[in-house]
């Protein structure tokens, strides 16, 4: 089995998969302060329209056109969402979950016609439950051009970003320009979306993209701090869940994936510095002593607020 | 003496972390309107959940007429903050208030023409009878509130329990609903109101409790009142305006 | 009953009590709550076919109650660590959902087809699976649980019809007149499990998801009463199997997604032209629309 990470190729793979989820793990953290978790589940699923129209229109499984034609199909989906949400009583949960399912729905129709009238199987099914190992060198560039993309306008624009998340208000007294932001965010989702669906599939890129910014929080109060440690997370399952799906012959890669970044979660819900259960059962336990100490008559306490 | 209705014995809650409330202790009479005041995040709401067993209870004891909330339940009227509904929601007015009535109705019933006749008349007390069929979300922020109130009114309790039903409404719906308060007094009820507005606590109440995550103060508004009990409650020194006490939202640095 | 009509009374029957479910799904704001479910149902299905080594029946549906259980059950206790709810959401269903397939591979066979057979369904097979009950005699068995879920989802939705409105629309009013809003709560999350699950047959996991939320969507686009509401959105529900299935035998392609995309088109068509809600009506007759 180790002779597999000698093999140049896995080595790519890996090295994708890895920058693949510190990127999610990036724009994960944006997109969980943002309060719009499960956005990417639904953006990821009105992705797959996209992916076989290009592929039905170009007749080509060239990597590029895929992402291209998912992006597009994404972009229109977070559109449909936006608008259902403003212009009627619907809210927003349920005009996801519309979207999702309709656009994947029609996304299935196109597959199934596509397997029909083209060989090429395997490739297309691929981006339901992701398939890394099947990435080819060129994939692995175009991914990992993208995925650094992504993180470069994050970092750079680190503090902005901060504020545009934390107080919006403020941002815009700053100057900051919100609807710019906001599309700018929006690409940068979708972007990392439809780039993780190759690894990681339509139907698992959402755990990619909140679970390692979830467990990040538990380690940390900074918001640098917890962008660092979710990326770092992200980019850790990747690699390792691609890792343990090689074992098996043709296993999907998204699976193996979410499950180590949910081991992740495990792992910090219990332990993690700031807020994990062990720590607050401790920090409880002194609370409740100094409690005992503090119950002096609160007619005392009455003067003090004075 | 009036009967004891409701009695709080050293009730302490918490909200996450925080110790929200801290031996609280009152008593309150029948047939009092009582204005709870104090700042921002003095436990106002939370005092008012945490009786309701709407929020756990960290210790101490809540007596309503002498007995527990549970066994007294049917005699609690509740009238939470207006923005903790969905406005959206298909239904009407009348619809709305008849669901004060749905424990009454119990289970697997039908809600009967008495009752749609007593949420109407509940309406009608309230100045809403002419929109018992609109659709909720048609009707202004005052309107709703009415609607609310109407649906604590239909439930015929001896108590009630109001989080800031007077915030952001227009100055006829301000009237309607004092108008009603003053009636339930009238009729023996008791009535408990978290109140936004410092400034027109004497205008309204015969009692106050000023709390700020305990009691700092109850009892008669003529006689608990003052400059002192206010500022302690809201940790800072008060603006006299032309002998009136002032809005007090901030404390001012001296 | 030719073979075509048992597809049709079976998708129906999907639709039927998909809308109505659905209807109090979107109005307690539990929409993607109905696409975890319809998610994690897979891994109890697995679980119940590795203990049982069985595929249809009973078990599948136990299995699959559990499941949505136990989806509730995480998502409510990672609410109460201080997740966010979309996230808590996202984290249980994924993480189930990846178990899921990873038995599957493990112990059933190859992920990719079987996992596809469970999103998908596979409707073309109904007919031929069959039972046999007194007094109608030979049916498919998925219809036959279909027909037995319809009328399990009715009478609930009748028999506590206030509770759940008063439940729905405020849950603190619901609690303080003595009515238990948790037990509600899991109650309606097993009405969910099972018509996800029997539906499964039918349309498949995704779908579900399509089939509960867009006719209830639409039809809250048509009326402003809740029991109308409800029989609008039985109706729609119905009409996108037909609309769904019609499509599919017109251009050759997958039932199901034809299906979740019919529901689609009716709630493009309830956007456009509701009198009352719709993009037609607000541009004729402003006056008379409400926002």
């Amino acid at each position: 089995m180790w002779s597999i990470l000698l093999n140049s190729n896995t080595q790519w793979v890996l090295l994708s998969t890895a920058i693949l989820g510190i990127a999610a793990g990036t724009i994960g953290s944006l997109a969980y302060w943002k309060r719009q978790s499960l956005m990417s589940d639904a953006l990821a699923h009105a992705a797959l329209p996209g992916v076989i129209i290009a592929f039905l229109l170009f007749k080509v499984k060239h990597l590029f056109v895929l992402i291209t034609g998912a992006a597009i199909s994404a972009v229109i989906g977070a559109f449909f969402i936006q608008g259902i949400r403003s212009s009627t009583r619907i809210k927003e949960d349920t005009a996801m979950g519309m979207i999702l399912s309709i656009f994947y729905g029609f996304g299935i129709m196109l597959l199934t016609i596509a397997n029909r009238t083209s060989g090429n199987q395997s490739g297309l099914n691929n981006f339901i439950l992701g398939q890394s190992a099947s990435m080819v060198q060129s994939d692995v560039w175009t991914m990992s051009l993208l995925a650094i993309l992504v993180v470069s306008v994050v970092v750079i624009g680190f503090k902005e970003w901060k504020i545009y998340l934390f107080d919006r208000q403020f941002a815009s007294g700053l100057g900051l320009p919100l609807k710019g932001m906001d599309v700018v965010y929006t690409i940068l989702l979708v972007t990392t979306i439809v780039v993780g669906i190759q690894a990681v599939g339509v139907i698992l890129i959402a755990a990619l993209l909140i679970i390692p910014a979830v467990s990040a929080r538990y380690w940390t109060h900074s918001f640098q701090a917890m962008v660092i440690i979710s990326a770092l997370f992200g980019g850790a399952s990747g690699t390792i869940g691609t890792l343990i799906s090689a074992i098996g012959n043709g296993w999907p890669t998204g699976p193996f994936i979410v499950v180590l970044a949910a081991s992740f979660f495990i792992i910090s819900l219990i332990f993690g510095k700031e807020k994990g259960i062990l720590v607050q059962y401790w920090q409880m336990k002194r609370h409740k002593k100094q409690e005992i100490i503090q119950s002096i008559p609160t007619s005392v306490l009455k003067k003090e607020v004075q | 003496m009036n009967e004891v209705v409701l009695e709080v014995k050293n009730l302490t809650a918490a909200y996450q972390k925080n110790t929200v409330l801290r031996d609280v202790n009152f008593q309150v009479e029948a047939g009092s309107l009582t204005g709870i005041v104090g700042p921002n995040g003095a436990g106002k709401s939370t005092l008012i959940k945490t009786m309701l067993a709407l929020h756990p209870v960290l210790s101490g004891e809540v007596h309503f007429f002498g007995s527990t909330y549970k066994k007294m339940k049917k005699r609690i009227g509740y009238v939470p903050q207006r923005g903790s509904v969905d406005w959206d929601f298909p239904t009407i007015a009348l619809d709305v208030v008849m669901m004060g009535l749905y424990g009454q109705i119990g289970w697997l019933r039908r809600p009967t023409k008495t009752h749609q006749r007593m949420a109407f008349e509940a309406l009608d007390k309230m100045g809403m009878a002419d929109y018992a069929n609109r659709q909720i979300s048609q009707l202004s922020g005052g309107q709703q509130q009415r609607v609310f109130l109407a649906r604590a009114l239909v439930q015929s309790a001896d108590i009630y329990f109001m989080d800031e039903p007077l915030a952001g409404v227009d100055a006829a719906t301000e009237r309607a609903i004092m108008k009603i308060l003053d009636e339930l007094k009238a009729a023996g009820k008791t009535v408990m109101v978290v109140h936004h507005d410092l400034q027109t606590v004497a205008d309204y109440f015969d009692h106050v409790l000023f709390l700020n995550r305990t009691v700092i103060k109850h009892g008669k508004t003529n006689e608990v009142y003052t400059e002192d009990n206010i500022a302690t409650t809201y940790g800072g020194s008060i603006r006299l305006i032309g002998g009136r006490i002032g809005n007090v939202v901030h404390p001012v640095k001296q | 009953m030719t073979y075509t009509a048992w597809i049709i009374l079976t998708a129906s029957l999907v639709g039927l009590s998909c809308g109505l479910i659905g209807v109090f799904l979107i109005l307690r704001k539990m929409a993607m709550m109905a696409d975890a479910i319809s998610h994690t149902v897979l891994l109890g299905i697995v679980v119940a076919f590795i203990i049982t080594q069985e595929l249809t029946g009973v078990h599948m549906l136990i299995g699959a109650i559990i499941a949505g259980l136990m989806t509730a059950l995480f998502v409510q206790w990672l609410n109460s660590l201080d997740v966010q709810q979309e996230a808590a959401i996202g984290i249980v269903f994924t993480t189930l959902f990846a178990i899921g397939v990873i038995l599957i591979e493990a112990f059933v066979g190859n992920a990719h087809l079987d996992v596809q057979h469970a999103l998908m369904g596979e409707i073309t097979f109904i007919p031929w699976n069959r039972i046999t009950l007194p007094i109608v005699g030979s049916i498919p068995k998925a219809t036959a649980i279909l027909t037995l879920v319809f009328f399990v989802v009715l009478l609930f939705i009748i028999a506590f019809y206030k509770e759940w409105k008063i439940t729905t629309f405020d849950p603190g009013l619901a609690a303080s007149v003595g009515i238990p809003v948790l037990f509600m709560h899991y109650l309606f999350m097993s009405l969910v499990s099972i018509t996800t699950v029997a539906s499964f047959d039918a349309v498949g996991a995704i779908m579900v998801v399509a089939m509960l939320i867009t006719p209830a969507a639409s039809a809250y686009l048509w009326t402003d009463r809740l029991y109308m509401m409800l029989v609008i959105s039985g109706l729609f529900g119905v009409a996108s199997a037909v609309i769904g299935y019609f499509i599919a035998a017109w251009i050759d392609t997958s039932i199901s997604g034809s299906m979740a995309f019919a529901t689609g088109l009716i709630f493009l068509a309830s956007y456009l032209l509701s009198p009352k809600h719709g993009l037609l009506a607000k541009y004729l007759k402003p006056e008379e629309t409400f926002e």
